[in-house]
């Protein structure tokens, strides 16, 4: 993080402010030696002849957070106007920077577990699979059948979580403000459900290295099928409230678009992808912790626009449902946590490992020189790879739609600047 | 000076008409007090209204269910800092939310919330208050002006080309009503009392006259004003999830809580003259069809009957509440402010009082309608992009409005025809 790239970002917001500023900053070239000096993104303010205000110029730079209250988070985004519509527009991360993959390297493998729940915390409990498969990876373990379905009964409640606080954001953003209430009352229940199972709800650090901590708690099975039978007309209901409204409808369709080309170009994945009408899902494609033994679709979209992403998400909600009833229903009995030694030290040796978390594509890569502690562990964010089609989605829409483009990507920032 | 005061109570006009500066005054201050109690009382309706849409209780600890909750927040926003930006124009940052709250303010002296309950009668009644309420954008494009930041610049922007798309859709539906008029007396009016006068004389809310119409003109009106003052669907010059707050991101405390009074004094005003023009002003519900004195004094006992009712309810729910000493100060809050509205309702059974009650009662009872639609609209829609909302008002407002008053002419006319022919 560097000093210069804040310095160029108030020069851009000083340009707004006040004429004066410029006349005294256009003199100062080493001022603006940044770099973003070569981008054309900043070179406009120097066509302006000193003594306009910037009403004149038919550009406006809007400086969009880091303190904006529908970026989700700490992610600025800088546009250039004509109106309200977008010409250009950058993002700046890492104001949410805090280092974990570097933490990685001063802890061994099992403490760095809690830290990776920090990452999207949206979805604790995929990220804890993600990197608990990729470490045991490394070690050749096996997990126990059973911890394998619980593995997966948490981490598709961790999904339906997930989309809820995304449904409720992303409407917020368009402008509804009641469907939020809805998806966080039954998101609620989901979190009982984890803090039941491990004592915490957001960080929960459910996994760990070799299958889970804990066994499943006498009454969980009830308690999860009791949440598969009520869900499901909850998501009628936020299909109810939102899909048919007219005003969501125009505000969606054809908002965002972006074609399966580019989705592959960018290297995007989730729903963003499947959206698009590309099948791909690492569930499908790459099994891990027995997804192979479910029965269940991957649903995708055909426009690539923002009102087939929320398509595609509800109805993964529903699939979700659908994997947590088989998995409850077929969960093996046996121990939970394969044996492993006291104290982990994996061979030398790298791995790759990735899951489908509600985001996207999670992948952990792993270098282990064979101590008790990780070489480097390096995360592939789905949000902020996600994130890079921010520009090419939103460029020549209205201000109003980048703020719908932000929701419909779903990113989280603890992810994209981890 | 006693007669000159006591006079003008045996009239039968409004203290405007009769000249009279004492009550002018009088009725002003009421007015101020009224509208400002009910800003008071619409911030904690809506709060409320909006939590059990959905699915919270809303404000529940400052008072009983939170009915202090509003005076607690202005005193906050009075105490608190009033933050003015270093790069903005101070002259026009400070008059900019004074210019809003006087013109919300003005538009009250013409409405009529009874046959003599009115500062004044004029009779360009209607113009005056869509041209004083749509000064109010002069005030939000001087406080997005001033305030010399991007995000207040692009709300006030927006609100100006809002107001100004809505107001012709407005007026158009206006100019309906105001045609309607002139039907069974044949010279029509644009005094505010004028107008719902024609309604007694018509038998006939305009709402139902020339059935769809006037309905549809009611309908584009309703629309156009929740444009008009800027609230959900429509609220995209403070749109919160774009423009952070709109023209009002720069301000803070008191000025910040101007713009809130003006905004409901505002939204107050349209629902009054959507009330005025098409759902009767201050006539009771079937004034001709439940005719005659037994009716009159039925009627006319509602506003104190119904006062009671809230009285009971508050009783009830006191009695309901849990025995804590925490809660004795709630349990004791309830019961009076239950034992205040029971005396309240009392007081207005009272003959002399009841009769001068009852108009302004059902006047009330129709504006707070609209205000709940305007709660009802904001927890239920998304909000509209600009170029969405611009399509429909010239696209889809303006010729509906446009046909309304064709139609309205040309059955009138028709209808007027008939009658000489009859005759």
């Amino acid at each position: 993080m560097s000093d210069e790239r804040f310095r160029d970002s108030k020069l851009a917001d000083s340009h707004l402010r006040d004429s004066r500023d410029r006349d005294s900053q256009a003199g100062n070239p080493q001022e603006r030696d940044s770099q973003f000096s070569d981008s054309p993104f900043y070179d406009s303010f120097d066509e302006v002849a000193p003594g306009h205000t910037f009403l004149d110029s038919k550009e406006v730079v809007l400086n969009m957070g880091p303190q904006h209250p529908s970026t989700h988070g700490v992610l600025q985004v800088v546009l250039k106007l004509d109106g309200e519509k977008v010409n250009g527009l950058e993002c700046i991360v890492g104001y949410l920077h805090r280092g974990i993959e570097k933490i990685a390297e001063n802890r061994t493998w099992a403490q760095f577990g809690p830290f990776v729940d920090r990452l999207d915390y949206t979805a604790a409990v995929s990220n804890s699979l993600g990197y608990c498969l990729g470490v045991e990876k490394l070690l050749a373990a096996e997990v126990p059948k059973r911890g394998q379905y619980l593995r997966v009964i948490l981490t598709e409640l961790c999904r339906l979580a997930s989309h809820q606080v995304w449904l409720g954001t992303h409407v917020l953003d368009i402008g509804a403000v009641t469907p939020l209430f809805y998806a966080f009352r039954d998101r609620e229940m989901i979190l009982n459900i984890f803090e039941k199972y491990c004592g915490a709800r957001l960080t929960t650090h459910a996994f760990r290295i070799g299958g889970c901590r804990w066994d499943a708690y006498p009454d969980m099975a009830r308690e999860v099928l009791h949440i598969c039978d009520d869900l499901g007309p909850k998501i009628d209901e936020y299909r109810d409230l939102i899909t048919g409204n007219r005003i969501w409808l125009q505000r969606t369709k054809g908002v965002g678009y972006i074609s399966p080309e580019d989705c592959i170009a960018y290297a995007i994945t989730g729903p963003v992808l499947r959206g698009s009408g590309i099948s791909w899902d690492v569930r499908k494609a790459q099994p891990y912790s027995s997804y192979e033994d479910f029965d269940f679709d991957v649903p995708l979209g055909k426009n690539g626009d923002t009102f087939d992403r929320y398509l595609v998400r509800l109805e993964e909600m529903r699939q979700s449902i659908r994997i947590i009833r088989q998995a409850v229903e077929g969960l093996p009995e046996g121990p939970v946590i394969a044996k492993l030694p006291k104290v982990l030290k994996p061979p030398a040796g790298e791995v790759y490992h990735s899951i489908e978390a509600p985001k996207g594509e999670l992948g952990y890569f792993m270098v282990s020189d064979g101590s008790q502690q990780p070489y480097r562990v390096r995360v592939r964010p789905p949000s902020f790879i996600n994130l890079q089609a921010l520009e090419k989605m939103a460029v020549g829409s209205l201000v109003a739609d980048v703020v719908a483009i932000i929701g419909t990507l779903d990113i989280v920032l603890g992810e994209v600047d981890r | 000076m006693i007669e000159y005061i006591l006079g003008y109570l045996h009239s039968d006009v409004t203290p405007g008409e009769a000249g009279n500066l004492f009550w002018v005054t009088v009725y002003v201050l009421l007015v101020f007090l009224g509208i400002s109690i009910g800003v008071i009382f619409m911030n904690w309706f809506e709060r409320k209204v909006m939590a059990h849409m959905q699915v919270r209780i809303g404000p529940m600890r400052v008072g009983p269910h939170g009915l202090l909750q509003p005076i607690a927040d202005a005193l906050k926003l009075i105490i608190k800092e009033d933050l003015m930006p270093s790069g903005a124009d101070k002259i026009v940052f400070w008059f900019a939310p004074v210019c809003v709250v006087m013109t919300a303010f003005c538009g009250f002296i013409v409405v009529p919330f009874g046959r003599t309950h009115a500062i004044t009668d004029m009779n360009i009644g209607v113009l005056f208050m869509l041209g004083v309420s749509s000064l109010g954008v002069l005030g939000v494009i001087m406080a997005g002006w001033a305030s010399n930041s991007q995000y207040p610049l692009m709300g006030s922007l927006r609100s100006g080309a809002q107001m100004v798309s809505y107001e012709v859709a407005m007026c158009m539906s206006v100019v309906s009503a105001v045609m309607m008029t002139s039907l069974v007396t044949g010279t029509g009016t644009m005094s505010m009392i004028g107008i719902v006068q024609a309604q007694e004389q018509q038998h006939m809310w305009f709402a139902f006259s020339f059935f769809p119409v006037g309905l549809t003109a009611l309908g584009v009106f309703a629309i156009a004003m929740v444009a008009e003052t800027n609230r959900a669907p429509f609220d995209l010059p403070e749109a919160e999830s774009e423009l952070v707050a709109g023209f009002l991101t720069e301000y803070s405390g008191f000025r910040w809580s101007l713009f809130f009074l003006a905004e409901y004094a505002g939204m107050m005003a349209v629902s009054a003259i959507a009330a005025t023009l098409w759902l009767g002003g201050w006539l009771r519900p079937f004034p001709h069809l439940l005719g005659g004195a037994a009716w009159d004094t039925a009627f006319s006992l509602v506003p104190g009957l119904g006062f009671i009712l809230l009285g009971a309810l508050c009783l009830f729910y006191t009695a309901r509440m849990p025995r804590l000493r925490s809660m004795r100060g709630n349990l004791i809050g309830l019961a009076g402010f239950g034992a205040f509205l029971a005396l309240l309702g009392a007081f207005m059974l009272l003959p002399g009082v009841r009769t001068r009650v009852q108009d302004i009662f059902w006047f009330t009872i129709k504006v707070g309608f609209f205000m709940y639609l305007y709660i009802w609209y904001r927890t239920t829609f998304p909000r509209y992009r600009f170029d969405q909302l611009m399509k429909i008002g010239w696209k889809f407002l303006l010729p509906i409005s446009i046909g309304v008053v064709v139609l309205t002419a040309v059955i009138g006319v028709r209808q007027e025809l008939l009658a000489l022919v009859w005759r």
